[in-house]
């Protein structure tokens, strides 16, 4: 029993990693229906970067932990950066392709994805090594049902739900959030109603790559790592959630992402291969019972 | 009009010979050396990789984004029978048998995969693909005999240049023939408009199933070829990005072309290597160009053109509705 709420915790936290991202592919995928194979990638920038900040934020340091504020600064500083250069992403790559069939975008977003990855590679002061990511969050253990949780952990849990609740109230309590339903709903319609769109998804651009810079902390303070191919399976096992649950809709996500992070752990805990491999086989078995993940709804093709 | 239609028919393979005979010319003066060789190797499988998945993506309009799982069960299929149960007879024909075992292999789990997509649509298709790709790479992990994660090692080096070239042309040849067909011109209705393709009496999903288990055995011989190319392979040789390598060929090729896929496989492959003077820089400077490409030519670098003897008839095929637009008035049979 005790083994099995220690599982839980490692699914929690994994799980709040994929969720975190899967709310920028569902939510992406929701307005402009294009998947976003650059996604996970936006997570190793946000990562990479906090890297960086955090070490020209050095000077700052107590002993070996940052003060609460600078912690926040340096969150705060990738999130903006992360969610700028997903932005400019979508402006540069995916605008001009918007009106072409989809999986034209998605192939540009394959070609995204890898310039996102080989270009940082290839910078001199990056390169290809791993590099240890440093604590940004100095962990406590606590114990639960005789099971440690460290203080990481709860944050990251708790910081998931706590984004998933503000996101679900910006998209439907907000007038941003009002324009992305319009403009998810049908563009042209939209656009006629005075919304402009490339401001609409330009934002939620943004929001997506803030999110995933914010995983990518989470992810890294968790297993403290970070390269320039971290992104790229990150980025498949949530785009996974995010079908899972129901692409488009921001709960699906969240609990997609959970049902994953967890099933992966306990899967894992059977054989290392498995619990790759058992992500993929949920998915399929979801969709063939509900082809539309757990939370969405089937559109039916009116002829 | 009889002698001309017999020069179409025969230029193709002519080329194809042409080729091969250049190539074993250059060799023997000493310009081509084994490296150029094995690129143009590489090059020929991915061409085949590519039409087999044009065939599906292209022609038949589904989506499948996990062509390398296809690949990879043809390459251990093909490597079980001509490195473990054949071991020590060396012949063409254990290699054939091989080939065509990988083949059969990829095709009945092309079946599998035939199966959901009658049932899901788009994206959703495309995502079981990927799982379906992922979920092979980590059995193939899984069972000891064949190396699990260690992968196989030792695989007779049975292809050369010769082999694959023709592999090549007989996929081409009986790509074009195939879209030539009223299989093909069901295949393109249903990618077209499937409900209209229902309505018209097609039956979408015998033609849907019939273009994946095509085309997944095409993988299959492609990735019996490779095995036999590189005489090692492991499961994570056909990961995901092996699968976006092709539909990148796919796309930036032109889908809906077996041209495009003929030049976008070659083109792409060669590019990288041609790029190692970059160091560091190469796959940075790819993805831009590929980018670039698909942003300034986005139907695809020879997208709805083919070469005259790949040809069908139709002019519109790529991507348009065929009813919506003028026709040309004439008959559409070739």
């Amino acid at each position: 029993m005790t083994y099995f709420f220690q599982y839980l915790i490692y699914g929690l936290q994994l799980g709040s990693v994929y969720a975190l991202l899967a709310l920028g592919y569902t939510m992406v995928y929701g307005i402009v229906g294009m998947i976003n194979f650059a996604h996970g990638d936006f997570l190793m920038i946000g990562a990479l970067g906090t890297y960086f900040i955090a070490q020209a934020f050095e000077s700052f340091q107590v002993g070996s932990a940052y003060p609460m504020l600078i912690i926040g600064l340096i969150i705060l500083i990738a999130m903006v950066g992360t969610g700028a250069i997903a932005s400019g992403v979508e402006a540069i790559a995916y605008r001009p392709l918007r009106n072409k069939p989809r999986m034209i975008a998605l192939i540009t977003a394959v070609g995204v994805s890898m310039f996102l990855e080989n270009f940082p590679r290839a910078l001199p002061f990056i390169g290809p090594n791993p590099r240890s990511f440093p604590t940004l969050f100095q962990a406590k253990n606590l114990d639960l049902f005789g099971a440690t949780i460290t203080t990481t952990q709860l944050v990251m849990i708790v910081l998931a739900v706590v984004t998933m609740v503000v996101l679900y109230l910006v998209v439907n309590r907000t007038k941003i959030g009002s324009q992305m339903r319009a403009v998810s709903m049908d563009k042209d319609a939209a656009s006629l109603m005075g919304i402009n769109i490339n401001k609409v998804i330009s934002i939620t651009f943004f929001i997506g790559g803030a999110l995933a810079a914010v995983s990518g902390i989470c992810y890294a303070s968790a297993y403290p790592q970070v390269d320039v191919y971290m992104g790229s399976w990150l980025g498949n096992m949530s785009f996974v959630s995010a079908v899972l649950g129901g692409i488009g809709d921001i709960r699906g996500a969240m609990l997609g992402g959970f049902i994953l992070g967890i099933a992966q752990i306990f899967a894992t805990a059977i054989n290392s291969t498995f619990g790759y491999a058992v992500g993929f086989i949920i998915l399929i078995v979801i969709l063939l019972v509900k082809p539309a993940g757990i939370m969405g709804r089937l559109v039916v093709e009116k002829v | 009009m009889k002698g001309k239609k017999w020069i179409k028919a025969v230029y193709p393979a002519a080329v194809v010979a042409l080729i091969y005979l250049l190539v074993t010319a250059l060799r023997g003066v000493g310009i081509m050396n084994g490296y150029y060789n094995q690129v143009l190797m590489f090059a020929g499988i991915n061409i085949m990789m590519t039409a087999s998945l044009n065939l599906v993506n292209g022609f038949t309009g589904q989506f499948c984004i996990g062509h390398a799982g296809f690949m990879s069960l043809g390459a251990y299929g093909a490597a079980v029978v001509t490195s473990m149960l054949f071991k020590n007879t060396d012949s063409v024909f254990v290699f054939l048998l091989g080939l065509v075992a990988g083949g059969f292999a990829a095709m009945i789990a092309g079946m599998l995969i035939g199966l959901p997509s009658l049932k899901l649509k788009g994206d959703y298709l495309a995502i079981v693909t990927l799982a379906f790709g992922e979920i092979v790479r980590a059995l193939l992990r899984l069972v000891k005999p064949i190396g699990g994660a260690r992968g196989m090692i030792g695989i007779p080096g049975y292809a050369n240049l010769g082999w694959i070239l023709f592999f090549m042309a007989l996929t081409l040849f009986l790509l074009r023939n195939l879209i030539h067909s009223p299989f093909g011109r069901a295949f393109i209705a249903i990618r077209d408009n499937e409900v209209a393709a229902d309505a018209m009496g097609i039956n979408t999903t015998k033609y849907k199933m019939t273009s994946f288990c095509i085309a997944a055995f095409i993988a299959g011989v492609a990735g019996g070829l490779y095995a036999h190319v590189i005489s090692f392979i492991q499961p994570d040789n056909f990961s995901f990005t092996k699968s976006a390598d092709f539909l990148v060929y796919l796309y930036a090729g032109g889908s809906g072309s077996l041209t495009g896929s003929v030049v976008g496989a070659t083109l792409l492959t060669i590019l990288p290597e041609f790029l190692r003077f970059l160091a560091d820089w190469r796959l940075a400077v790819y993805a831009v160009i590929l980018v670039l490409v698909m942003l300034y030519r986005s139907e695809g670098l020879c997208g709805g053109l083919e070469l005259p003897f790949m040809r069908i008839r139709r002019q519109e095929l790529y991507e348009e509705p065929l009813f919506g637009k003028k026709t040309k008035g004439k008959g559409e049979q070739a």
